[in-house]
Order: C-alpha cells, then structure tokens, then sequence
C-alpha cells in the first residue's frame, strides 16, 4: 500500500486527488471508519430570495412592529389562536407555520440569531447571495466560496498534514462535501473537490446490466493519470452509495419528509450521514422567499414557504435521533426585509435578518444576537432592523467550535469576530 | 496548380457572410514537421482544431492536405458553410433585436405587477393570463435559450471549427451569465453582433466592442457607474436624491477591476488598486439606454478630471475617449499579449502551458497589433502543438464531450433548448457561469467521480439513441461503446 501511495506521488496527482484515491482503495478494502468517517457534520441551508426575518421569529414585544405592519403582523401569542405567533420567550416568537420547530426549542437544540447579516448595504440579491457565499462582503474578486477554503483549512491543519515520518497524507472522504444541486454552488467552489449530485439514486450508471459491468471494467485498469483516477473514484463512490441501499432507506423515529423538493433532499443529506461515507459537509437551497407582493401575515404565500421549511428541518432532526449530537444546522439568506409593509401587501429588500442553529451541542432555547429595536431611528436607513451580529461571527464560531477549524483568518479573510455563544 | 487553388479560395471570400470583411493576407502553413506520425497529426488536428472528428474527416482533412486545411480554418470566410447557416436560419428568434427583448420584458413586468396588484385586492379571482403577454414571456426564454442552442448546433455542424471555437473561447474569456437580473435580454446581440464578428480578428476591436455591449456593462455593473460628488463632469450632472433605500450613487469599479484582472493583464499583470479606481473613472458614462437596450455615452456622469492609468496621464475635460484611450492602453500593454496568449496555449496545446511557446507567440501578438489569427497560428503550427505530449493530453469539457459526441456519431442537435440541458447537467449551462472568471479549462477542473457518473450517463444515452433534444445517427457499435469511455474523455 505504502509503494503504491508513494508511486502516485512520482507520478505528479495533485494532493486532494491522492488523498481521495487512498480512501477509495481502502474502502475497496472494506474499511469503513476512515477520516471523517463519524466525525461532525455541518448542513448548510440557504433560503434563497431573501426571507423576511420579521415574521419568521416575530418581535411581538415591539409595539412598533404592529404599528408598521396593519395587515400583515402576524398576532400576538396572547390572542392564542390558531395563528398567533408561537412564545417563545416573552419578546419574540415563531411565525405559527414554524410550529415543527417549537419541540426543538423546547429540547434547547434551537437557537435563532435576530439582527444577523451583512454588512454590505447592496440590496441586489444577486450580490448578496455572492457576498454571503464568498464570505467577503462588498468583495467581488473572491473566486472560491467560504465553504471551500474551509475544506482547505482543515485539510491543511496541524492534525492533518501528513506527518514527516509518514509519507502517506490522510485519507479524504469523497463525500466529504456534497451540495444536492444541480451544479456546484457558489459556496463550494473552489480546489477542493465536493460533488454534486440532484439525487442519490441518479449517482449510478443508469442502463442495465452489461452496460454497466462493461463501465466498471473500462475505469478498472489502473489510476495513472487523472481520467482513470476520477473514472476509479467514481466507481468506488456508487458502491459506497449502492451500499448505503437508498432504495430501502427507511427514515427512523417516525419522521416524515414533505414531499417537496427540499424536504426530500434533506431525506438525503440524513441517508448519506447515516451511511458513513465521511461526510462533512453537507449543503441545499430553497427558494421561494422574495415576497414583495401579498406575502400574507400568519398564512399565505409566506407561511406556505415556511410550513415546508420547518416541517422538512423538524424530520431531519427527528430522523437523525442521537446523532444530532454530531451535526449543526445552520440556515441562511442573503438579507432581510423592510420593517414596514409596502402598498402591495408585501415588504421590500432590507438589511439584517435572522437565521437558525440547530444541533445536539447547540445553546437552544435562546434568542442570540443583540436586538436593535424597531423604532424609526433604530432602523437601518429608517426603513431596516439594523445589522448588530456580521453573519461571518456566526459561520466562523459553528466552524471554529463544531467542527475544530483553527485558521479561521483562511475561512473568512480579514474578518475578526465576536464571541455569540451559541456552542 | 496551388495558385490557381488559392486564387479559385480567394474569389469566394466575397460570397461568405458573417464574418467582419478586412482584407485578410493568405495564411500559408509551412509543411509540418513533428514527432508524431503524418496520421496523428492529422488525428490531433481534428481534435483540438474541431470540436471533434466526424465520420471520414480524417479522410477528408487527408485528401486536402492537412497544412492546406489548417489553413482554411483560419480563414474562416474561405470556407463554404451554407449547411450550417441554413440551419442556423430555421431558429425563430435568434435575429430579434435587443430593443425588442427589452421591449417584451417591460411588456411582462408590467403585466406581472397589475395581476399581483388584482389578486391582493381580489384574492379569490384566478389570474388569468392574457395571450399577449404569455406570447412575450415565451419569446423572451425562446430567443435566451435559441442563442444557447444555436452556440451548440453550430459547434456540431459548421465546417468553420477553428471559428466557433473561437468565437466560444471569447464568450468564455468575456463571460456573462445570463441569471443575473437583465442580463439575458442582451445575451443573443452579445452573440451575434459583439463577439461572433470579431473573433478572429484585431484583439483591440473585441476588447472595445464588449466594453460598450449592454450585456457587459450590465453584468459588471459599469451601467450604474458614476462620477463620485466632488467630481467634475462635462455636463451639469443634477445627482438624484436618494431614496428611502438607495445606495449613494458613484463610482463602481467591478467593470475596472474585472478588465483588467480577467480581461487583459491577468492579476499579476501590473496594475494596483489605484489604477482599479482611475479606470473605473475613466469608464464612468459608459453605460445603458434603458428604452433600447443599447450602448449610450452619458457626458453628464462622466468623471472629466485628470486621471493616471498605468502611468500614462488622461487629460482633463474629455469624454468617451478616456475609455478608448484605457482600452488601447490595455490592449497593447506586453503583460495582455502573454496572458491571452497564454490561455490559447492552455486551450489548444496543454494545460502546463510551456513557457516558450507562450512567450514567442505573445511576440507575434505584439508585433502583430493584437491580431488574434496571427497569434492563433503561431500557436497551432508549432512543434508544441504537434508534440507527443500534447497528443491527447486534455481533457473535454462538457461542451466539448457532448459536441464531439454528436459528431463522432453523425448525430444533430434538435432546434429546441433541450440539447442544452444535458450540457447543463453535466455542470456547464451555456452563459451559465456565474462568476466572470468564465468556465476552467483544465483536467483537474472538471474530472471528479459525480462528474465521471454524469458523463458516463450521457454516453450511455447517446448511444443507445435515447437523448432528448438530439436526432440521432447511425450509431456504429464500437463507437457507441466507446463514447463512455476513457480515451473519448480526452481531446
């Protein structure tokens, strides 16, 4: 094994590619507990379009709220109807849709962050999705997103690197990073290798049988240049995925998936950790949020996004059971919305908006971050809630505290951040 | 004999249209001499100079000569292509001017408003969407993805191969991606009248014609560049008060930063950040008129002061020309012929781009005013390029996998967008890239095992006649079997 690592190596593959190519032949080996193997997972999901904090975790102790929203605020949880907001601790609430999500509060798994986001004051969802991807606001020559130099952070720490006696560099997952997408996104470009995939059941060469066999054999003959090398990768993958028997998956403890597009990928993301294929991170998206029109108060078109939102997250979780202790979900979008409705029933591009932690480790049951208020003057631009926790604080503590990156300044250059507490 | 052949070429260069008409001096190719046996080099011809051999081309480019066929692909306007642009004609919408696009997109914005408008204050009324507008929002993703699949048929069936990899190469250096807001209203002229003109002609030209095209200033964002306050401007410039939410108005410097980085010296070429700003000055007033969806100078935003670019003083007072002057400053700077004579290297020798080669046909660059023929022929006829180690030494991207598929099989895309779809799913969607660093061109980019599964797929379907969008051949068995393989990979 070692004469064949070092062959490699003569021969020029690029670091990740042999890292990757060790941990194929040893799964071919049977050796399944491998780098990151049971390690911790980190899910990333970005709400695409930007979601309107106000009514996803409801400031009902701000008279200023009702005052700024007539006809869509959603009620005060006093009023206890069907669609009051959720209590969650006096001050704020869930928007009623997120009920799913109150046994996680309950637990002390969840914990929201209100006023979080980005400092940059563009407004172009285009940008700020960019900027929020990239992890360098009002930066556009970032080529890789932050996720990526994570990897690469990691990879290269001090506990990784191969060791001067040891030629051999540890092996690597190559399901370390799967986005369920159609392409890579932005988040994860970059060197360092993660796959995506639309489906787990689409990762397998799709014919009958001889087809298939005969593929297998093309890609057999050796790993000497990069072609067969990803032509090897790829065979050793759909048999760790075959072995992870997607068609058989049950999910546990009763959870049940909606059967919309993301609620089903978030069934994935659960099969793949359970399979142990080493992954690490984990990343899907979901659209929907720009509500500038009619966006309702406790139910309409917001609250529909919401209900699959939640609903989706709380099966996840459920389906995960103990091993939630290993994972952090970490939701996202790219900016928040005016704090005032606007004439069509909706509300506009804003500024800070809130997002969810969630995990085994997490301090749940804790609204984070430093509320602004919503007084005229307290606003961003007199229109926003203003921006008092930089987005980069939070990603940068979940990846320094969950999953033991110490080169942050790699992960989010230039940024230094404050301590939150939420591990 | 060969003057009565080149001069029997020469009388049909006047009946080719769509290409920009300069007289052109007649390429000769010297005889060949390579490493590589007269077979192979007419193999590896094919494959780097098209996007792939067809049936009985290696015969053909044989029977030619294959130093002669070098030579019409570079001279693309000698070449006969009146298949490709019959077919090319059958696509509905690829002719429609930008005005129109722009045109129909207002038209459906406005609709869009009114019905969300109807159903706030009617919420128990379905919308019922008016044919007009329905005809409009049809047409708009029609002529979006007719450019895409157009860009697809003709890589599959034009006999000027070298020309539309050219033409993708420049799409690729000068990228755009077509999601962001109103980009992909100005993505066909972008096509049609911007890059596929200039592909092979003088790099200055190309350079000027993406500075000013809508869907550039759009992308980059020099359409809402500025003068900053304090500066003068030619006109009186009455600066609108901001709105409730809106970011002050100035310079924005993307567009400068962007070409200079990634459209001609390359990041380590030798500019600094102050050089960024002095550009992004200089362009200040290149911008967009909305009701057209053309290029318009304003004078009344433009930054008139002195300004320094790269160490050559910009005078006071003028106007578009401190753009054209930045532009010629760029085009002819020695650090923007190795950088784009590089990445031809890395495009049509290897992706280890040997130094010398870069460096003696970044010399023909220069000396040649930016000719981008020249410096294309200086690349292809070198002993590099027919070297062993370059013989099959890259790797396909999925827009070359998939046409070189189509091709190896005598197949042909249909005339809708659903050819593109596989390219999409192979992880490269046509003006898809998000970022203007536009599309890698190396192995290691593109070869990882989801890739490897993806493409293995595709080959499968293919060859078993089952791809949706495609029309295709006869499938030989050996070659179907072979287009999942290894060896079909590499180009």
């Amino acid at each position: 094994m070692k004469n064949g690592a070092l062959a490699l190596v003569t021969m020029g593959l690029s670091p990740t590619l042999l890292r990757r190519t060790i941990f194929a032949q040893e799964l071919a080996r049977g050796a399944a507990s491998l780098g990151n193997a049971r390690g911790k997972v980190l899910i990333c999901l970005f709400q695409r379009g930007a979601a309107d904090a106000l009514n996803v975790v409801v400031p009902h102790g701000e008279q200023a709220y009702y005052r700024m929203r007539p006809t869509i605020a959603v009620p005060r949880p006093t009023l206890a109807t069907a669609n009051s907001a959720i209590d969650l601790d006096g001050f704020f609430g869930l928007h009623p849709a997120l009920a799913p999500l109150k046994p996680l509060w309950t637990q002390g798994i969840l914990a929201p962050v209100h006023a979080v986001g980005s400092p940059s004051s563009t407004r172009s969802h285009f940008d700020a999705q960019d900027y929020m991807e990239s992890g360098t606001p009002d930066s556009k020559g970032t080529k890789d997103g932050w996720l990526n130099r994570y990897l690469a952070a990691k990879g290269t720490c001090a506990e990784c690197a191969p060791s001067a006696e040891s030629r051999e560099p540890r092996a690597e997952s190559l399901f370390r990073a799967v986005a369920f997408a159609q392409q890579t996104p932005r988040i994860l470009m970059g060197p360092e290798a993660s796959v995506a995939m639309n489906s787990i059941e689409e990762f397998g060469i799709r014919s009958n049988g001889p087809a298939a066999a005969n593929i297998e054999s093309m890609y057999a003959t050796g790993r000497a240049d990069v072609v067969h090398a990803a032509g090897g990768d790829m065979v050793e993958a759909m048999k760790a995925l075959k072995a992870a028997n997607p068609a058989q998956y049950q999910p546990r403890n009763g959870a049940e998936y909606p059967r919309s597009q993301f609620g089903q990928r978030l069934r994935q993301i659960a099969q793949l950790i359970k399979s142990d294929v080493g992954l690490e991170i984990a990343f899907a998206d979901v659209g929907g949020w720009d509500t500038h029109i009619n966006q309702g108060g406790a139910t309409g078109q917001l609250a529909n996004r919401l209900g699959d939102f939640a609903t989706a997250i709380q099966a996840l979780v459920t389906d995960l059971g103990d091993r939630m202790s290993d994972v952090v979900i970490l939701t996202m979008s790219e900016f928040g919305r005016t704090a005032r409705q606007n004439g069509s029933g909706g509300t506009d591009h804003g500024h800070a908006g809130c997002l969810f932690v969630i995990g085994g480790s997490v301090k749940g049951g804790k609204v984070h971050g430093r509320w602004p208020g919503l007084e005229t003057e307290q606003l961003n631009e007199r229109r926003d809630l203003a921006l008092t926790t930089d987005f980069r604080s939070v990603f940068g503590e979940v990846v320094r505290k969950h999953l033991g990156a110490s080169a942050l300044d790699r992960v989010f250059p230039g940024f230094v951040g404050q301590e939150i507490g939420l591990l | 004999m060969q003057r009565l052949i080149v001069g029997w070429i020469l009388v049909c260069a006047a009946c080719v249209p769509g290409t920009r008409s300069s007289p052109n001096p007649t390429i000769r190719v010297a005889s060949i001499k390579s490493e590589l046996t007269r077979d192979r080099q007419v193999d590896h011809a094919l494959s780097r100079l098209t996007y792939g051999a067809r049936p009985g081309d290696a015969q053909r480019v044989s029977s030619i000569g294959l130093e002669r066929w070098i030579a019409l692909q570079l001279s693309p306007e000698r070449v006969n292509d009146r298949v490709a642009d019959s077919i090319v004609s059958l696509y509905r919408t690829l002719g429609t001017p930008t005005s129109e696009l722009v045109a129909a997109n207002r038209e459906v914005r406005t609709a869009r408003r009114a019905q969300q408008m109807d159903s706030l204050r009617r919420p128990e009324v379905r919308p019922i969407a008016e044919p007009g507008v329905m005809d409009a929002r049809r047409d708009l993703q029609l002529a979006l993805g007719e450019a895409a699949a157009s860009k697809l048929m003709r890589a599959v069936v034009s006999e000027r191969q070298l020309y539309e990899q050219m033409v993708d190469f420049w799409e690729n250096h000068f990228s755009v991606f077509s999601g962001k807001g109103n980009t992909r209203l100005f993505i066909p002229a972008y096509d049609r009248e911007v890059i596929r003109p200039r592909a092979m002609g003088k790099f200055r030209d190309l350079l000027g014609a993406v500075a000013k095209s809508p869907a550039m200033l759009f992308y980059l964002d020099n359409a809402q560049s500025v003068a900053d306050s304090g500066r003068r401007t030619l006109v009186p410039f009455r600066r609108p008060a901001r709105g409730p939410g809106q970011a002050a108005r100035g310079l924005n410097e993307n567009y400068a930063r962007e070409l200079m980085e990634l459209h001609t010296l390359g990041v380590d070429g030798g500019y600094t950040q102050d050089d960024v700003i002095e550009v992004a000055r200089a362009l200040t007033g290149w911008t967009i008129d909305p009701q057209q969806g053309a290029f318009i100078f304003r004078p009344a935003v433009h930054d008139a002061d002195e300004k320094t670019v790269l160490g050559s003083r910009l005078s006071a007072l003028r106007g578009i020309e401190d753009g054209e002057q930045v532009l010629d400053i760029l085009a002819a700077h020695p650090s923007t012929a190795r950088y784009i004579t590089r990445k031809l290297v890395v495009r049509f020798v290897s992706d280890s781009a040997p130094s010398a080669l870069v460096e003696r046909c970044a010399g023909e660059f220069t000396a040649s005013g930016g000719d981008i023929r020249q410096t294309l022929h200086c690349v292809v006829t070198s002993p590099e390029f027919f070297s062993q180690a370059a013989y099959r030494g890259k790797v396909k991207t999925p827009f070359e996998l998939v046409a070189s598929a189509l091709r190896a099989t005598n197949s042909r895309p249909d005339l809708t967008p659903r050819s593109t779809q596989v390219i999409t799913r192979l992880g490269q969607p046509i003006f898809g890239r998000q970022t203007p660093d536009g599309w890698p061109d190396r192995a290691e980019d593109w070869m990882n095992a989801g890739a490897m599964v993806n493409r293995v797929n595709f080959g499968l379907q293919l060859a078993t006649g089952r791809m949706p969008g495609v029309k295709v051949g006869v499938v030989d068995p050996v070659v179907g079997a072979s287009l999942s393989s290894p060896e079909f990979q590499r180009r």
